[in-house]
């Protein structure tokens, strides 16, 4: 009887589709699930900032600045009169579309790049894998501030800048996923019925790099959060009206003894949403168990 | 082996080569000249002939391809000329008077993360699932989360805003010392604390582990002779880039603690568009970055014989 049930388990197990079969073993581990709350409440704030934001966080009270939290600003106010708390929400909406918008453009830029170079060969594999060598030798975080210096400080450009070093990663990924699928019998049988390059990325390929690429995407997202912060920090990412946490850490690093409030608050939020994503990454990639050889 | 040295290091300066011309390029397309910035700062209009001026002391006006040359074969001398920021100071002054800060906060952070991630990485390796165990994947994910200038911050606030024990920024003291390089090491800590525990595990893992067991060797012998000694001469391919990344300076923790080094120079070189500086200290940090690896591969090659550089046709 046992045995006979746990067959009929294993195999209703075998019958579940890819993505439930994805969910159930996501929602196993409770700390990923705790992070995927944390980041849909998130993002529902960040959505509804203006609703939810009690001032303008771009207007100043001059009659106000420099408060500690109190009942009218529950965090404060900066040296401008500007509402802390306000702003912080207003910075989620840069955190999250900062990540979310330039993985979808690495996406894009590396994937058919990657693809392209695998399964051509030859020149223009030889050509795209020098680009990368010499873009790789460069330091990640001078490339950024090198980037960053020359276009100039702004929401696009810093989109621009992570998706010009970004796309590295996920088309040498892509590569390498191609080469190893391109012997496979399937592949060499579709492309001696005919079928072309684009048909073969299309049908074969990009559905079997899924995995490793959307694990690379969830883990790049609090990476280009990290780096938008760094930047912001140091003056080259958010500029100044707009409100981005690194942003508000930079400008108001002095003032730690004077106006804690003003750099506190930003780091915990900035804290708390990193561990978040990563936690919610990690879980991700222990869901769809690909080998552990993709982190960071 | 003298090929493959000779052909490293060519290619080291391929990159450099590559990297300069980048640096340049990008330093170039850069909408309004160093002098704007600074006029716009100060809210003030200079005039066109001072502004030719500037532009030939700099060397400006000339055409760009000239600018080049004249940058490589200046660089190849280490003469990068004047800063821009500090007109009275070249950038080779600038790197010799402020590199010691930087050298000694990397040093600091370097033997820090040391002990701290070789020692969790070990003692999680040797007692799987035990407190230590955990204790170093706690610190390791704190480590992965945690920006340096977040972690700065919050040290900052607790230590000295709050408790008032430590100084707030500074480099005179070793008081000073303490915050700096506790928010430094927070990647050297991550990749050793990672690196020793899996190549730990590998070691113990492996067959000679085994067979010096069954031999009835102490454990004591065998994990001195046999287990680190193999699993921490890979160390060396992490640690030796790590040192130079240490050693060229931290852009977020200079700056936050105040700190005089290269980082916190370079910090406000881009601030004020100071091109020389920033290509100066763009080439010099690839350089030693690249250089390292380089090293790093050499010595590799050295203290373990199963790794060969050279493939044998």
């Amino acid at each position: 009887m046992i045995n006979a049930a746990a067959t009929n388990k294993h195999s209703n197990r075998l019958r579940e589709s890819g993505f439930r079969r994805f969910w159930r073993r996501f929602a196993q581990n409770k700390i990923a699930v705790v992070a995927f709350v944390f980041i849909i409440f998130q993002i529902i704030v960040a959505i509804a900032a203006p609703w939810i934001a009690p001032y303008n966080p771009y207007k100043g009270d001059f009659l106000a600045t420099w408060e500690t939290p109190s009942r009218l600003h529950w965090l404060g106010t900066d040296d401008l009169g500007r509402d802390v708390f306000s702003r912080l929400l207003y910075g989620a909406r840069i955190s999250i579309s900062v990540g979310v918008l330039s993985q979808m453009a690495i996406a894009l830029v590396g994937i058919p790049v990657g693809a392209l170079a695998g399964l051509k060969g030859g020149w223009v594999d030889y050509l795209i894998m020098r680009v990368i060598d010499v873009l790789s030798s460069l330091p990640t975080i001078l490339f950024y501030i090198l980037l960053m210096v020359a276009l100039g400080a702004g929401f696009w450009n810093l989109i621009l800048a992570m998706t010009l070093t970004g796309w590295i990663g996920i088309a040498r990924l892509v590569r390498g996923q191609v080469l190893s699928l391109k012997k496979t019998d399937y592949v060499r049988a579709s492309r001696a019925m005919g079928g072309g390059t684009f048909y073969i990325i299309r049908k074969h390929i990009l559905r079997n790099v899924l995995t490793p690429i959307v694990v690379s995407i969830a883990l790049g997202i609090p990476g280009a959060m990290f780096a938008e912060a760094g930047l912001s920090f140091l003056g080259l990412g958010i500029p100044a009206p707009q409100s981005s946490w690194g942003q508000m850490i930079g400008m108001y690093q002095g003032f730690i003894r004077t106006a804690w409030h003003l750099t506190l608050f930003p780091s915990i939020v900035l804290a708390l949403t990193m561990l978040a994503w990563f936690m919610f990454a990690d879980g991700i990639r222990d869901a769809l168990d690909t080998n552990n050889n993709l982190k960071c | 082996m003298l090929r493959y040295i000779f052909l490293r290091i060519a290619g080291l300066f391929g990159v450099l080569l590559i990297v300069s011309i980048l640096t340049f390029g990008l330093m170039h397309t850069v909408p309004g000249g160093p002098f704007d910035a600074r006029a716009l700062e100060k809210q003030q209009i200079v005039p066109e002939n001072i502004k030719r001026q500037l532009n030939e002391k700099y060397g400006l006006d000339k055409p760009v391809w000239q600018q080049y040359a004249l940058f490589v074969r200046n660089a190849v001398f280490l003469d990068f000329g004047y800063s821009m920021a500090y007109p009275s100071r070249t950038v080779f002054e600038i790197f010799k008077q402020q590199w010691s800060y930087s050298l000694q906060l990397g040093l600091l952070t370097f033997i820090f993360s040391i002990i701290v991630g070789v020692g969790l990485g070990i003692a999680s390796a040797i007692k799987p699932n035990s407190f230590l165990d955990y204790f170093g994947t706690g610190v390791s994910i704190f480590c992965l989360v945690m920006p340096s200038f977040v972690f700065a911050i919050l040290l900052q606030f607790v230590f000295s805003a709050w408790l008032g024990w430590l100084p707030t920024g500074g480099w005179s003291n070793p008081r000073h010392w303490i915050m700096p390089v506790l928010a430094n090491s927070l990647a050297p800590v991550l990749v050793l604390q990672r690196y020793t525990r899996s190549s730990m595990r590998d070691a113990i893992k492996a067959n000679y582990v085994r067979t010096a067991r069954a031999k009835g060797l102490s454990k004591r012998r065998i994990m001195l002779v046999h287990v680190f000694k193999n699993a921490l001469t890979p160390l060396l391919t992490v640690g030796g880039p790590l040192a130079a990344s240490l050693i060229v300076g931290s852009f977020f923790v200079e700056s936050i603690f105040r700190i005089p080094g290269i980082g916190f120079y370079f910090v406000s070189a881009i601030g004020s568009r100071d091109y020389p500086m920033i290509m100066a200290t763009t080439l010099i940090w690839t350089f030693i970055i690249s250089l390292a690896y380089l090293i790093t591969d050499l010595l590799y090659a050295l203290a373990d014989p199963r790794v060969t550089l050279v493939k044998e046709e």
